[in-house]
């Protein structure tokens, strides 16, 4: 019974390394000598490499590189390339976009004119990325669902960085390049906009993220409960439902009154996931260029309570005083 | 030999050995839900704290300390010693302090009495071991002008005037004398100087934010990534409104322009509001919006007002004064060390815990003082 309930994969295939599908040129963008990982095998499939990079692929690496080095020295620049304080600061340290006296006009270097460059070449290296992965899935005669996922989070990507930014009338509406900056960014942004817990979108958002999370939990573990029954080989399972799947199915019914089936289900967490970011990316954009203030929009379409005015600290009673000090009243 | 037993009777023993499993279980999550409220009954609060409701219920309003810290911060708040016994009202025709001594130029209106009194309060209050040769020298030569300051005493004596008589609407019947700010330093322990930026490479948007930087100064940014050049921007320049958010819903009318760096500035400035009170937004915000006016507490308009007040001790006392400044007293980019909340508030909502200190020194209420019939005793 323990062979089921374990942390790591307990079977590892080896075999000469599979290359894949050949023929029709598609075997010429594939680079790296296929090896075996025994540690890679726990997590996942033994085999690693050989990997496709393809052109577009090679465009995207390195204008990926590009950003990261542009932004890397952009905050070595900002400790006066002090590489200790560089270490020591590198949370907090950012590639900032242009300040808003420059609108959508191109700042200097030092102003955010680096920030519009290594934006451009960001943008080429993830559209390039989603161009590969399109290309892949269609050579594999796949459907289209990977890369429309990967789509729904770059167009929320898209949004943050351009869409927004140039609706707003200004680049320094975009998400800084940082740890703790993009951050802060949430925070003000949230702020500025008058608390984006009342945007419907957002919530909306929150729902699908969550519900990304419920969805996924309950699949892995009913995949992983029934794999002593051979549940765990999704694919027959799908087209030759066996006594794995029913076993999951009935779980959920006696426990819920319905189940997804086992094709179902997979549409159910494709749809929250790539649903996610699709209702953020609105909610992001409908701030500040539709609605400038959202709690006043949730007051005014009655899903925000309203409260009797406040009296504030005192008015209420108080414990709070100082010891020794004669006249404290608390406000 | 094994013997296959009916359903029945193992169904039974499966049930039976659930309810005991279960029963065991049971008891043990009542006992420790139990200890939970039996424990701290019997042991009172670890940690004892005092709180307050700053809001309408419900909204998640209210501050919480430990009593600890309130304990610390009563220390730290009492009055200085009254060792000098009261001020004596003039009598008619007594000769002043401007007739006596040379070179008196603020305080030559009071008695001879009065003014000595005050001057050995400033001496504590300000002069530390320097004792009056920190004003005065130690050539006996006490009408000159020579040492610095002297010459800034008399501003920050006009000072306190102008906050007692001006600003009565934040600092209320309490007032201010050398002692709220001071507390026996020759210069108060918070101020701050204008923050040097990141790096001569810097542009404006990453000249003063995305380092964290340590409260020393108070031009901190209290570990975040945000500006620090909120205080300049707000308690000097007065250079762009606080307020960031939109006014209706739509903003059909485009009032609200505030960018994001802006609303970064507003946020730390916030933030200086709170540690120099020792508070948090729910003193004066409802958090869920924190513009609109339902959600205001009446410490919100004084937290207003006293930015005005702050905004003019800078503008009008404090600057003025940077040429008459040493070096030494100057900040990194040479200008005078001045003042925020933090100065006065030093962690509590009211400077000394609202002790007044103004009935005993008169001379500081005012430029008229005005003495009470009967002092001193």
């Amino acid at each position: 019974m323990a062979e089921y309930q374990n942390i790591f994969t307990q079977v590892q295939v080896r075999g000469p390394a599979e290359m894949g599908t050949m023929g029709s040129g598609a075997e010429l963008g594939r680079v790296g000598e296929p090896f075996f990982s025994r540690f890679l095998g726990w997590i996942g499939n033994a085999q690693v490499g050989p990997i496709y990079v393809g052109s577009w692929g090679f465009i995207s690496l390195i204008t990926g590189t590009i950003w990261f080095v542009m932004v890397g020295i952009n905050m070595l620049a900002t400790v006066d390339y002090n590489f200790a304080l560089f270490l020591q600061q590198l949370f907090w340290l950012s590639l900032e976009p242009p300040g808003p006296q420059y609108g959508l006009s191109f700042p200097p270097l030092n102003d955010g004119g680096w920030f519009l460059i290594a934006s451009f070449f960001l943008l080429v290296a993830v559209l390039t990325w989603w161009l590969r992965c399109y290309r892949r899935a269609r050579d594999l005669n796949m459907g289209m669902h990977v890369p429309w996922a990967f789509a729904a989070a770059i167009w929320l990507f898209l949004v943050l960085g351009l869409f927004r930014p140039i609706l707003m009338g200004s680049w320094s509406e975009a998400v800084p390049y940082g740890i703790f900056p993009h951050l802060d960014w949430t925070t003000a942004f949230s702020l500025r906009y008058g608390n984006l817990f009342y945007n419907p979108f957002h919530a909306l958002s929150i729902t699908f993220l969550y519900g990304s999370v419920l969805l996924f939990a309950m699949h892995g573990a009913t995949v992983l409960a029934i794999s002593r029954f051979g549940g765990d080989r999704e694919i027959e399972q799908i087209l030759d439902r066996g006594t794995a799947y029913e076993r999951g199915g009935l779980f959920w019914r006696w426990t819920m009154g319905f189940n997804a089936s086992a094709e179902g289900i997979h549409r159910w967490i494709w749809w929250f996931a790539i649903l996610t970011p699709i209702t953020g990316g609105i909610g992001i954009l409908l701030t500040g260029t539709v609605v400038d203030n959202w709690y006043l929009w949730a007051v005014e379409h009655r899903f925000a309570p309203e409260y009797p005015p406040m009296f504030g600290a005192g008015e209420y009673g108080t414990s709070i005083e100082l010891p020794g000090v004669a006249t404290g009243t608390g406000d | 030999m094994f013997e296959p037993r009916s359903q029945r009777s193992q169904l039974r023993d499966e049930i039976t050995s659930l309810l005991l499993r279960g029963g065991l279980i049971g008891l043990a999550a009542f006992a420790v839900a139990l200890s939970f409220i039996v424990v701290p009954r019997l042991l009172g609060q670890i940690y004892p704290t005092a709180q307050e409701q700053t809001g309408f219920r419900g909204t998640g309003m209210l501050r919480i300390e430990f009593e600890a810290d309130l304990a610390e911060l009563g220390a730290v708040n009492q009055l200085p010693d009254d060792w000098m016994g009261g001020p004596i009202p003039p009598e008619p025709g007594e000769e002043l302090a401007g007739d006596i001594y040379e070179n008196v130029q603020v305080l030559g209106h009071l008695t001879d009495y009065n003014f000595n009194r005050l001057m050995l309060a400033i001496t504590e209050w300000v002069g530390q071991d320097e004792g009056c040769a920190y004003c005065h020298g130690d050539t006996g030569e006490f009408a000159s002008d020579d040492i610095y300051s002297k010459v800034v005493a008399r501003r920050m004596i006009e000072m306190t005037w102008a906050i007692n008589e001006d600003w009565g609407a934040h600092v209320q019947e309490t007032g201010v004398t050398c002692y709220t700010c001071h507390r026996g330093n020759q210069v108060p322990e918070y101020i701050w100087f204008l923050p040097e930026p990141n790096s001569r490479w810097a542009g404006s948007a990453a000249r003063y934010q995305n380092l964290a930087r340590p409260a020393q100064n108070m031009t901190s940014n209290y570990s975040t990534s945000l500006p620090v050049d909120a205080l300049q921007v707000y308690l000097l320049e007065d250079r762009q409104p606080v307020a960031i958010h939109g006014l209706s819903a739509l903003d059909q009318e485009g009032i609200s322009n505030a960018s994001i760096y802006h609303t970064y500035q507003t946020y730390n400035l916030m933030m200086h509001f709170s540690s120099a009170l020792g508070t948090n937004c729910t003193y004066c915000h409802n958090t869920r919006s924190l513009p609109v006016v339902e959600g205001l507490t009446p410490q919100w308009a004084n937290a207003q007002i006293g930015r005005q007040m702050v905004l003019d001790v800078n503008n009008e006392h404090i600057v003025p004064t940077t040429e008459f400044l040493p070096a030494h007293r100057l900040g990194p980019l040479g200008d005078a060390a001045k003042v925020n909340c933090t100065t006065c508030h030093r962690g509590v909502v009211q400077p000394l815990g609202g002790q007044s200190m103004l009935p005993d020194w008169p001379e500081l209420a005012s430029r008229d003082p005005i003495y009470a019939v009967g002092a001193p005793e």
